[in-house]
């Protein structure tokens, strides 16, 4: 039988990308330069593919009839297990562009830990997003850097998504049960493994775009990844669900 | 001498030449490429927002995943679209602000709302299809840099149009409500992409001159009688109906005969008055306005970037 932390912790994978990516695809169309409405709807479709790489593996795990999309689309928010920095609102470029670095580079070490875990599905699926994320990565930060030291406008738009969004980041890095449970099993990574190198790349960013670290003692908040999430997490779902939720078990 | 470069242009398109950004050309040749190549642009940025309506709400990973893959090919279109034009000696930025202003126009199927999934099937392969019929022909436009982009474009569409078909053939087997869903929206975009030609050929100023210089190949009623042709053959697959009582084959013109287009709303659309061209070009504003700030602050940084070096340098 399969452990549940094991589907649990790959659904967490899989909920982050597919939350990110819904909320990257509404730049599409909306974005302030052609090009980087294309860029962001390409790291959107990058989301797309790793969560339903993990879903379609989830699936397999947990058997019967679930499939990718049931997964997606039929589960409501206490089962979504997704940090709550994937959630919050999109804000104006400057936000976007932060949350994705700070959630990029948090994927990156995790992605390049996870392709040695012993469970090649996991391992196999982390080696294939890694290339992607470290595009995200080096796209983001140029953007972090270029907000940061452009124009005082923009330099005080980026500052204020950082207070805004730095308090989303402290749950990354603190495990849950079913994380601490595939650890334990060493099949996944530890996030407290990963949480020196993520601060060191965001200050080495934060420094060439001029920005300051926000101090240590600053609340997090804490519990998407055991299914307690913001208010914006519904509103994601019920839109993103409509269809499937309107015309149950109709193909697509 | 003017005279003499007007007949080297001319029989360089007769010989089917490619006329290249350098190379003479009138002024009026320039000036009808230009609104046509930046006309066809704004069709595609404009074209991303009735389809982006339904990325947040696409039926399955597959059909999201897909969706926003197209949408986001047609903003891959505009930028090469808009780069063919500035070959003409016209900046994007002029060409954005000619349709802000409402100066340049584009392709009002868009203003034309989606209301339901099966618009999604209804857009790509009625609309794409309609679109690719007025574009093949464009892959050997005289101007060379806009028969390349449409090369690119037109593989691009084609793909598109059977994707949007697959979504409909899915839709025509399912449930009742997918049904009644996928032949709602084809009623309902039917008529608008029978439009997308044109008005008819008397009524059209500018079909004779651009047919001489080969910006043209077809008349605008030559084209829809084609596409009538294919659809009225497709919708048979479906096993839906096109919406007009009098589509009929006659085998005397071995076409089909068609119904009486409104050309009444086929206007009042183009003047403004659409069901959605506020909203379009309200959005397409406020994603210009709301952007200027990084626009800025990224000119702002390559200038600093740009002293740094040079300091280095020095």
């Amino acid at each position: 039988m399969t452990k549940q932390y094991l589907i649990d912790y790959t659904l967490q994978l899989a909920d982050n990308a597919l939350i990110l990516a819904q909320r990257n695809s509404e730049w599409c169309g909306h974005g302030p330069v052609l090009e980087q409405d294309i860029a962001i709807s390409n790291i959107s479709l990058d989301l797309i593919g790793q969560a339903r790489n993990f879903y379609q593996y989830a699936a397999t795990l947990i058997g019967g009839n679930a499939t990718e999309d049931s997964l997606a689309y039929l589960r409501d928010a206490i089962d979504f297990k997704n940090n709550l920095i994937s959630e919050i609102l999109n804000g104006d470029w400057a936000q976007t562009v932060l949350r994705q670095f700070l959630v990029s580079t948090y994927q990156f070490y995790l992605y390049d830990a996870l392709q040695k875990s012993p469970d090649q599905q996991l391992a196999a699926i982390a080696e294939k997003a890694l290339k992607e994320v470290t595009y995200h990565v080096r796209w983001s930060s140029e953007w972090v850097i270029r907000l940061g030291d452009g124009t005082s406008e923009s330099k005080q738009r980026i500052e204020k998504a950082l207070e805004e969004i730095w308090p989303y980041t402290g749950e990354l890095f603190i495990p849950v049960q079913h994380e601490t449970d595939a650890v334990t099993a060493g099949i996944g990574v530890d996030p407290k493994m990963i949480e020196e190198n993520w601060k060191q790349k965001v200050s080495t960013v934060f420094s060439e775009a001029t920005l300051t670290l926000p101090p240590q003692n600053i609340w997090m908040h804490t519990g998407g990844k055991n299914g307690i999430h913001t208010e914006y997490l519904g509103y994601i779902l019920a839109e993103m669900q409509f269809m499937q939720r309107a015309y149950p078990s109709a193909e697509w | 001498m003017e005279k003499d470069f007007s007949e080297i242009f001319q029989s360089k398109i007769d010989e089917e030449l490619k006329i290249e950004p350098k190379d003479w050309m009138p002024e009026k040749y320039r000036q009808t490429l230009i609104r046509q190549i930046s006309q066809h642009a704004h069709s595609e940025i404009v074209g991303m927002l009735p389809e982006g309506n339904w990325i947040s709400r696409a039926p399955s990973l597959r059909r999201k995943a897909i969706l926003l893959a197209k949408v986001q090919d047609e903003a891959g279109h505009g930028l090469y679209l808009y780069s063919a034009a500035e070959t003409l000696g016209i900046t994007r930025d002029e060409m954005y602000e000619q349709l802000h202003s409402g100066k340049a126009k584009y392709s009002s199927i868009f203003n034309y709302p989606t209301l339901s999934w099966a618009d999604i099937g209804a857009i790509g392969w009625l609309v794409d299809g309609a679109a690719i019929m007025n574009q093949v022909p464009l892959c050997r436009s005289s101007y060379g840099p806009y028969a390349r982009a449409m090369v690119r474009i037109c593989k691009e569409e084609s793909f598109h149009q059977r994707q949007g078909f697959e979504i409909l053939l899915t839709l025509s087997k399912g449930t009742e409500a997918q049904k009644r869903m996928a032949q709602d929206a084809i009623n309902r975009w039917w008529w608008p992409s029978v439009m997308m030609f044109g008005p008819k050929d008397d009524e059209s100023p500018n079909t004779i001159q651009s047919m001489q210089w080969k910006i043209k190949r077809f008349t605008n009623d030559e084209l829809r009688q084609k596409f009538i042709d294919v659809c009225a053959e497709q919708v048979k697959v479906l096993g839906l109906a096109l919406p007009d009582p009098d589509l009929k084959w006659n085998e005397e013109r071995k076409h089909y005969d068609f119904g009486k287009i409104n050309w009444e709303e086929f206007w009042q659309v183009v003047q403004g008055n659409g069901p959605c061209n506020k909203q379009r070009l309200e959005a397409r504003k406020k994603a210009w306005e709301e952007g200027a700030w990084v626009r800025e602050a990224a000119v702002a940084y390559a200038e600093k970037r740009k002293q740094k070096e040079s300091l280095h340098a020095a």
